[in-house]
């Protein structure tokens, strides 16, 4: 078998695999802070925590319902969305009109409540999600072994964003979204429901985040700080491709998993940081960041 | 100069008017910008808003569209009063809007531009029909919106309140800054409206061409509604009006 830089391949490609997961949520998740971010102008802080519901509810569903994966998967997104389109209408829409950082200091207070419930109820040390029998196992490529679940969450999560962006770029909805986000006022002049849009947005940014937490229930213990680990991260990937860019959302998501887990291979010591280096070199060079529209 | 009431022109008297502003005032944050502007359209009219720069006109399309943030007073439309209403609902009663910077969208291609404004009414113009008006849009569907000229702008802005079926339409300066043969281009658009019983209120700095095309036309100043010049009086008023108007 050959090796790269005296890297043996199994160790190179297992990276490289780890590194497109990790880049699978941080897709997810920049995305549905990307949405939410065009139209409300909100950085919602309890992105992370509303990931984590999306694992327990399939959790839940699971162990109290006896619902598997596959429902829980449609399932979850509705629910928490569901919870999205409630914080929306009840708290968010009161703070439209003012300053950004208070949607800031809302949405994180919220995921400090949220997240402190599920510690409350739950305790801390995670519980045991189970991988749905089909996607057990998986296969030896030769240069790698594949297991079908990590498959699996890479060509969800593509699939997911890919559709989104999709919708967003090629549909009248997406085109009613665009218009709403660029200028609100003259939208709302032509007849077309503004808030309720805002709403549904709110709603489907946070519906994202439930999906990918059920992705990760298999893989990560379901726990109530899964998603605050997470969401640093997020964040910086989202500084990194630009604020309310969605396929720049997309394609640093991506990207940067890869790198993170190419960085683990070549220079372990410096995988933690690195997305935050790359962070400081991109807000130095270009502070809208790469996909993103200078104001 | 107006008395208290309404300016009353004998044809909006016997009809009933499609518009009916009266004690409109608006505010831009504490700025308290129009003072009571009255006036009247009645169906099938073409009037104007002439005043100098600064006067109110383009707040008073708005406050009439519900796009401000604090205006009182009363707008009655078709016998419906519309001051307390969101400005979706103003516009799902049937009034078309074109505002002073046209409103072209940079994230949406010139179709998307165009297909954007849901239907209103019944009777809304056919692609084909804005594209036999427009021609140049066609040409220019899967562009960015905001990559044609000023006046094919101008087009798109006004062709897509037309798909729309609304047949009463607030035009914001839709002649600022364009060649003239597109001001005539233009010109003719709203005189071919007309004929087919659109009623419309234009905002205008250039009188010249708003006698071209409008019945009556309302000076503004200061925030209210200072006199009202039948358009074939305009000859006779033409001292007055340069007197308004600072020309
Ligand atoms: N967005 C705004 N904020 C504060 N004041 C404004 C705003 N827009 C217009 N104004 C003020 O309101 C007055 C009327 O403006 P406008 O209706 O645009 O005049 P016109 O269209 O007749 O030129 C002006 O004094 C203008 O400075
Ligand atoms: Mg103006």
């Amino acid at each position: 078998m050959f090796e790269l830089l005296g890297i043996p391949p199994q160790a190179l490609f297992g990276q490289v695999l780890l590194g497109l997961i990790n880049g699978s949520f941080y897709a997810i998740l920049s995305l549905g802070l990307a949405v939410i971010f065009g139209l409300l102008n909100i950085i919602n802080f309890s992105h992370g925590a509303q990931y984590m519901m999306g694992a327990f509810v399939a959790w839940m569903c699971l162990n109290y319902l006896g619902i598997n994966y596959w429902a829980a998967l449609l399932l979850a997104p509705l629910i928490v969305g569901a919870t999205g389109v409630v914080i929306e209408r009840l708290l968010l829409k009161r703070i439209a009109h003012v300053d950004h950082l208070y949607g800031l200091l809302l949405t994180f207070g919220l995921a400090l409540i949220i997240q402190g419930l599920f510690r409350n109820s739950y305790g801390s040390s995670g519980l045991p999600y189970q991988i749905p029998a089909e996607l057990r196992g998986g296969i030896n490529l030769g240069f790698m072994f594949l297991p079908w679940y990590r498959g699996w969450v890479v060509v969800a999560s593509l699939v997911v964003c890919l559709s989104t962006w999709f919708l967003i770029e090629k549909t009248k909805l997406g085109a009613y979204l665009r218009a709403a986000t660029e200028n609100p006022t003259l939208t709302q002049a032509f007849g077309i429901n503004v808030p309720l849009l805002v709403t549904l947005t709110y709603g489907f940014g946070v519906a994202l985040a439930g999906f990918a937490g059920v992705l990760a229930a298999p893989i990560y213990s379901v726990n109530p700080n899964m998603g605050a680990d997470l969401i640093i991260v997020v964040f910086a990937v989202v500084v990194i491709g630009g604020m309310g860019s969605i396929l720049g959302a997309i394609v640093t998501g991506f990207s940067l998993g890869l790198i993170e887990g190419l960085t683990k291979v070549f220079y372990p010591e410096g995988s933690a940081t690195v997305i935050f280096i790359i962070m400081v070199l991109v807000l130095l060079v270009r502070p809208a960041g790469l996909f993103g529209r200078a104001a | 100069m107006l008395t208290e009431a309404a300016p009353s022109p004998a044809k909006a008297a016997t009809i009933a008017p499609m518009l009916k502003v009266r004690g409109l005032e608006a505010w831009y944050g504490e700025s308290h910008v129009l003072h009571g502007i009255d006036f009247d359209v009645a169906p099938g009219e073409v009037v104007t808003l002439l005043g100098r720069n600064g006067a109110g006109k383009t707040t008073t399309l708005k406050s009439i569209m519900g796009v401000i943030g604090k205006r009182k007073g009363s707008v009655v439309l078709e016998g419906a009063e519309t001051i307390n209403l969101p400005s979706r609902a103003i516009a799902r009663l049937g009034i078309g809007y074109v505002p002073e910077e046209r409103g072209i969208y940079a994230s949406l291609s010139v179709e998307e531009n165009l297909m954007l404004p849901p239907r209103v009414r019944p009777g809304g113009l056919s692609l084909e029909q804005i594209f036999t008006l427009f021609p140049n849009i066609k040409e220019r569907l899967k562009s960015q919106g905001t990559k044609l000229s000023g006046g094919e702008q101008q087009m798109l802005a006004i062709g897509r309140i037309l798909r729309t079926g609304a047949h009463f339409l607030l035009l914001d300066e839709p002649t600022e800054g364009l060649a003239p043969v597109i001001i005539d281009q233009i010109g003719a658009t709203i005189r071919r409206l007309k004929q087919d019983g659109y009623t419309i209120i234009l905002v205008e700095q250039n009188f010249r061409f708003a006698a071209t095309v409008a019945d009556r036309h309302y000076v503004v100043e200061q925030g209210r509604v200072i006199d009202m010049i039948e358009n074939d009086q305009l000859d006779a008023n033409i001292g007055k009006l340069h007197g308004y108007l600072g020309v």
